[in-house]
């Protein structure tokens, strides 16, 4: 008993930090999203509705909401493979004993990573530039001519995925980096000793062995991607034709430009939902497949 | 990813930090029998207004003015911060757009019977339009600072060539220079600018129509009326024939650069960029600029009505100091020294005619524009629904699709945007 009060005594700060950082908050958004609360109610407390599940009804029946669940769902089924390749396919470069200037490579690689957005995106605007960016001008150069990077609605959207992957890949690369150093060289030698390819060794000695990593990153990876807000914010404002406009984008929008906070809480619980389930989904068929 | 995340510890962050400070001036003792009143001033303005306070500061010995800067991005939240906190400015520079929402936050103090009685804010030597952006419902809440209106920049060298002495004045004369124009430079270069992702000049052009945008004291659109209609097929029509680029701000990059190389000929905007293309255009295209008033549906049109007021927050224990702070700053001759300090056009007839700036050859255009200027509806809403406004059109230009259909829609969206509002009206008269 005693002990067990000492125990409370220091878990309750670390408590009481969680309750009103991150409980209260979500409680309070959860009441919020069933009221129309608006600038109007901020005026005068009697302007407030509750509106039960209006917010939400309103919401799934809203083709703009479609369109950023639809531009969501395009970032992540497209960007987090893409993501997970491109990270693995770095650190197996990087660990390979071919490789020179590792330390320097790694840092390079790493870089994008804590690189500041804003500063990126200035960059990347003028690379995919119309007129005068670098990447038009190499397509030029090969024949294939200008494209409307950002302004076409059909090519904006891969334009920041392209950003997202370069921006984020450093970061599972390093992840994986360490999970490939922590692989027994014993198990290679006696592949080798064998006779497999280097091909079968990736294939059924590494991929097995980075299962969990995989599985971790990819977890993280999706739920980081699901939350696409930095990018198209910095660089297109949700356009051309809201093509680029996120869940999260629309949440922001909805709040903190049109001050509608029920139903930017309503968003943010939908695609609080939608984040868990994916989460859960991906948990359950890893489960499975091990 | 995380910037929403960002914002909201820095919005916490100023909450903290401005109840400390509250509380140390609450505690602090006051050391002088000077009445002081707080002013925010955004953008620009709060860079240089302190040149002009000194000697209003020397003939109100009594009074002091504490000055604070804010920059425009951060304006609008940090005024609805303020107001939550209850810690409101006595004075205030609010962008007109914005006063029909603080005036139904019931924030702002009415200053009819002030106006009518002072000798120097004299109502009639205001430019009517902008005059009427400052009134909500029946009573005036903000006095004019400065004007905003777009007119046309024109580049005149390339409109002589296509044939044209004289700018266009009506849609049809308009039409006919944009298609000459055109002709003129050929595939690859435009003849005007319309940028896809700003509303201002679509919104202008739909305000010289006589049809209002919102219909029954702003609780429904009015988008579907014919007049909005045409105005859609118009700006829609300069994209279609391949006048206009189908563009944005962020494809086009530096509007100056592009101007000077003929990448387009004309382009809507305001009176900052008379500042901005002496500065910023080479020497060698300074002769071949020029500014012209907006062309209408038949001969010279009306245009928006922006521009900056100045309120006097109902919180404010200090209202008559801070009147005297406006009318200072409302004097023709002090409106003069800030036009030369900002660029920013004063508001008031004698004003122009004094400062000699009825003569300048770029400004002309945008004085006989603002005695055309229009105010764009007045319902807190306005901004969301131009936006949306902006959006159908961007749809029209870049899918194709049907202005009948666009409309409909659109009229549909904004009044759903409207709903709340229509509530409290309804609610309001039954009370």
């Amino acid at each position: 008993m005693r002990l067990n009060g000492v125990a409370w005594a220091f878990v309750t700060p670390a408590l009481l930090v969680i309750g009103v950082f991150f409980l209260f908050p979500v409680v309070a958004a959860v009441a919020l999203s069933l009221t129309d609360f608006d600038i109007y109610a901020l005026a005068d407390l009697r302007n407030l509705r509750f509106v039960g599940l209006d917010n939400y009804l309103q919401m799934l029946g809203a083709p703009l909401f479609w369109q950023a669940l639809g531009n969501t769902l395009y970032f992540v089924v497209v960007g987090v493979p893409l993501s997970l390749l491109v990270s693995l396919a770095a650190a197996l470069l990087l660990h390979s004993k071919l490789a020179r200037w590792r330390a320097f490579f790694r840092t390079a690689l790493f870089a994008p990573v804590v690189t500041t957005l804003v500063a990126v995106a200035v960059v990347w605007r003028y690379l995919f530039h119309t007129r005068y960016g670098m990447v038009n001008y190499a397509l030029d150069y090969i024949g294939i001519g200008h494209l409307d990077w950002l302004g076409d609605p059909r090519l904006a959207m891969p334009t920041i995925i392209l950003l997202a992957l370069w921006k984020n890949f450093g970061f599972n690369m390093v992840i994986f980096l360490a999970n490939l150093q922590a692989i027994p060289v014993e198990l290679y030698e006696a592949a080798r000793v064998d006779g497999a390819s280097s091909l079968r060794q990736l294939v059924h000695i590494t991929l097995p062995m980075l299962a969990p990593a995989l599985l971790l990153t990819g977890v993280l990876t999706t739920a980081g991607y699901f939350q696409l807000f930095a990018e198209p914010y910095v660089m297109t404002q949700g356009g051309p034709l809201r093509s680029t406009v996120s869940v999260l984008y629309l949440m922001y929008e909805e709040g903190f430009k049109w001050w509608n906070f029920g139903a930017a809480a309503a968003v943010s619980l939908l695609l609080f939902g939608l984040i868990l389930g994916v989460t859960w989904l991906l948990m359950r068929a890893s489960r499975e497949g091990v | 990813m995380r910037r929403v995340g960002r914002q909201q510890t820095r919005l916490t962050l100023r909450l903290v930090a401005g109840t400390c400070l509250a509380l140390l001036c609450a505690c602090a003792p006051s050391h002088s029998e000077r009445e002081t009143i707080r002013f925010w001033v955004m953008g620009r303005e709060g860079e240089v207004i302190a040149q002009l306070l000194p000697e209003f500061e020397r003939s109100n010995p009594g009074v002091q003015v504490e000055l604070q800067q804010v920059p425009w991005s951060a304006a609008h939240e940090k005024l609805l911060t303020a107001f939550a906190g209850g810690t409101l400015p006595d004075l205030c520079q609010l962008g007109n757009t914005w006063l029909p929402e603080f005036a139904a936050l019931d924030t702002l103090e009415r200053l009819d019977s002030r106006a009518a009685q002072s000798r120097i804010v004299a109502a009639k030597d205001y430019f009517p339009g902008i005059w009427d952006t400052n009134i909500a419902g029946d009573g005036l809440y903000g006095i004019p600072w400065y004007v905003d209106t777009r007119v046309l920049f024109y580049r005149s060298d390339l409109l002589r060539k296509a044939g044209y002495d004289q700018p266009p004045r009506s849609w049809e004369e308009w039409e006919r220079a944009l298609a000459a124009i055109k002709r003129e430079v050929g595939p690859g270069r435009y003849a005007i600018l319309l940028p896809l992702n700003e509303f201002e000049p679509l919104l202008a052009l739909a305000l010289q129509q006589p049809a209002p945008l919102l219909r029954d004291d702003g609780r429904w659109a009015a988008f579907g009326d014919p007049d909005f209609r045409r105005t859609l097929a118009f700006y829609a029509g300069m994209f279609r024939n391949g006048w206009a680029p189908a563009q944005g701000d962020a494809q086009i990059g530096n509007v100056w650069t592009e101007f000077a190389h003929g990448y387009f000929s004309f382009y809507i905007t305001g009176p900052w960029n008379i500042g901005e293309f002496k500065r910023r255009l080479p020497p060698e295209r300074q002769a071949d600029w020029m500014t012209a008033p907006l062309p209408g549906p038949d001969g010279p049109g009306a245009s928006t009505a922006g521009g900056s007021s100045l309120v006097i927050f109902r919180s404010s224990r200090h209202a008559q100091a801070a009147w005297r702070l406006i009318e200072y700053l409302s004097e023709p001759a002090v409106q003069v020294r800030f036009y030369a300090l900002t660029g920013n056009l004063p508001p008031r007839r004698t004003a122009w005619r004094d400062g000699g700036l009825a003569a300048d050859r770029y400004a002309k255009a945008f004085l006989s524009q603002l005695e055309r200027a229009r105010p764009a509806p007045k319902v807190p809403e306005w901004e969301r629904i131009a936006r949306e406004m902006q959006l159908t059109a961007e749809q029209v230009v870049r899918t194709g699709m049907d202005i009948d259909q666009a409309t409909s829609t659109l009229d549909r969206r904004v009044d759903a945007m409207l709903a709340k509002r229509r509530w409290m009206l309804a609610r309001g008269r039954s009370q």
